[in-house]
């Protein structure tokens, strides 16, 4: 069978394009020119003359010390994420007890709770632990409300690994630990990767526990960063652009390498 | 097709009476599930309790919450402006809604289809999953500045965060050009798991173009709809840093929604015993829209579209 074109989606999607498309052009062609040369020209000219004399101010203004605390919330989310949630999939799947299969209805439960609501006990909490203004008060929440959507995939991802395999092993006499390790993690590589991928992404741009959890310039990660630019750089729009930029080029380049798993990641979401 | 359905379901063997001093051996016991619990339970599930607790206090922040019984939720129901803030969220969480909605599911079944040119589209087209929220709002605030942005050199767009209607406006095009690449992928995802024999079937009984999308493409999608759907509206209810930093509430406070009056009550004039009232209400009115929907679409039976298949 021979199927037809579709035209009126494709007109749709062109158009979608477009409007994808006109503020990525705006961002990068401003980014790139000198304040004047932005003023003076349209603001959807191309560029007369192409400089890089905003990535000089934006390093100026901090940018290594921001990029370094992101970098360090993300990969400490990322690790501590996976070294709870991975266990306690293992477990949610393969244990026989009411404790376990009532904490996956927890957890499941658990993502329907807007982050935004709990900010202020938060604030409360990381204060009396006295972890206010540190990057350990960001990392936590971080942790803690990726969970639920982590544990999912995850035990959907484990209860694909066949019975008999767990039983081949315990005839072998491995235990628990030794089956997670040698079976568990090797056979969810897959689903790991997509998670971890997600996680990272969502600690990468995270805004809000940043910006109710700490204060000092020295904790500050770079989408907090970006409201500090926007309020140095003032009418320097194009130093801005290039801000934006630069904080989401690391972005760009895991998903140029990892963007199978990035998609599967964000699609894992849609799952629940 | 029921391969696929057969290994998804859960495996668990029944524990034949042989086998059974070695399961309880060898399967994992709770202290696996303990540390996730911790986190969960500390930073996730106590702080909805603790901020229902809160909303039953005096606390400005520092030093210890004092009860004061129900003066806070008394003081949030005789205040107008908490309803034109509600107002401000549903209309919003409505525009969000039915933008998104129609142009995920049309993009989302091209997506699926097959056409040249594909894999460079769609790279291009999920480009705005990669910046975060903050970088969005900010690109769109400048771009929408009445001074450096576009409306420089296109009147229309000039002064559209100077008015309400404008910045409203404004808003759901900023939500939906982040997050229609996202509701898209889900829809992709769907509409390529529709089995082929469908269309064939219709094809030989002569339906078009117009006829499939309608009844079969649509009905095969409803599980995904759903989902999309509860995303869609529990997310607009709580949106707060796209609006933080495209409009920051205003012009006036006519775009302040319930999570941005949440955050100026607490964080920035210090009642946070009162800012906790209206963080419960976003709570139970998160809740309460999940449980309509899923109440009211049958979600809860997940009955599968591919029954009788």
């Amino acid at each position: 069978m021979k199927t037809r074109p579709n035209y009126a989606a494709g007109a749709l999607s062109a158009m979608w394009l477009v409007l994808v498309g006109v503020p990525i052009y705006v961002m990068v062609s401003w980014s790139l020119q000198t304040r004047d040369s932005f003023l003076d020209r349209g603001p959807l000219a191309i560029p007369g003359s192409i400089t890089l004399s905003n990535v000089a101010e934006v390093l100026d203004s901090g940018f290594m010390r921001y990029l370094l605390n992101t970098v360090i919330v993300t990969a400490a989310s990322v690790g501590l994420t996976l070294l709870v949630a991975i266990p306690a999939a293992y477990a949610i799947v393969r244990s026989l007890s009411w404790f376990s299969s009532t904490m996956f209805r927890i957890f499941l439960a658990g993502m329907a709770i807007p982050a935004q609501a709990t900010i202020i006990p938060l604030y409360l909490i990381i204060n009396r632990m006295q972890l206010y203004d540190s990057l350990t008060a960001i990392i936590l929440p971080t942790v803690a409300f990726g969970l639920p959507l982590v544990i999912l995939v995850l035990v959907g991802s484990l209860r694909d690994v066949s019975a008999e395999l767990y039983d081949a092993m315990t005839v072998d006499g491995a235990g628990p630990f030794r089956i997670l390790w040698q079976l568990v993690i090797p056979m969810s590589k897959g689903a790991i990767a997509a998670v971890g991928t997600y996680t990272a992404l969502g600690a990468w741009n995270q805004f809000l526990f940043p910006l109710v959890l700490t204060q000092d310039p020295s904790m500050r990660v770079l989408t907090l960063s970006l409201t500090s630019f926007k309020q140095e750089f003032q009418i320097n729009v194009p130093g801005m652009m290039m801000a934006v930029m630069m904080t989401a080029l690391p972005v760009f380049v895991l998903y140029l390498v990892a963007r199978r798993w990035l998609i599967a990641g964000l699609a894992g979401m849609g799952s629940k | 097709m029921s391969v696929a359905l057969e290994s998804r379901a859960p495996v668990r063997p029944a524990p034949a009476p042989p086998r059974r001093r070695q399961a309880r051996v060898n399967r994992p016991n709770a202290l696996y599930l303990l540390p996730a619990l911790v986190f969960f339970g500390l930073f996730a599930a106590f702080p909805l309790v603790l901020v229902l607790y809160l909303s039953f206090t005096d606390w400005n922040g520092i030093g210890t919450p004092g009860f004061v019984g129900v003066d806070n939720w008394v003081r949030m129901f005789e205040n107008e402006a908490i309803w034109d803030v509600t107002s401000t969220t549903l209309l919003l969480t409505g525009l969000c809604w039915v933008t998104q909605t129609p142009l995920s599911i049309l993009l989302g079944v091209w997506a699926a289809g097959a056409q040249r040119n594909r894999a460079v589209l769609s790279a291009l087209f999920f480009l705005p999953l990669l910046l975060s929220t903050a970088a969005i709002a900010l690109l769109y605030n400048r771009l929408f500045d009445p001074y450096v942005g576009i409306g420089r050199g296109f009147e229309p767009l000039r002064n559209i965060l100077g008015t309400t209607s404008g910045a409203l406006t404004a808003i759901v095009i900023v939500v939906g050009w982040q997050f229609i690449p996202f509701h898209t992928l889900l829809y992709q995802a769907a509409a390529r798991n529709i089995p082929k024999v469908l269309y064939d079937a219709a094809y030989i009984d002569g339906a078009g173009g117009w006829h499939q999308f309608w009844y079969i493409t649509l009905p095969q999608l409803k599980n995904t709809i759903i989902t999309s759907s509860t995303i869609m509206i529990v997310g607009s209810l709580t949106y707060f840093e796209t609006i933080f930093l495209l409009t920051n509430g205003g012009p006036a406070a006519s775009t302040r929604t319930l999570p941005l009056e949440m955050y100026f009550r607490s964080f920035r004039s210090y009642e946070f015993g009162y800012a906790s009232t209206i963080a419960s209400v976003l709570v139970i009115v998160a809740t309460a829209i999940s449980l309509l929907i899923v109440r009211f679409s049958g979600f809860g039976k997940m009955r599968s579209t591919l029954e009788g298949l």
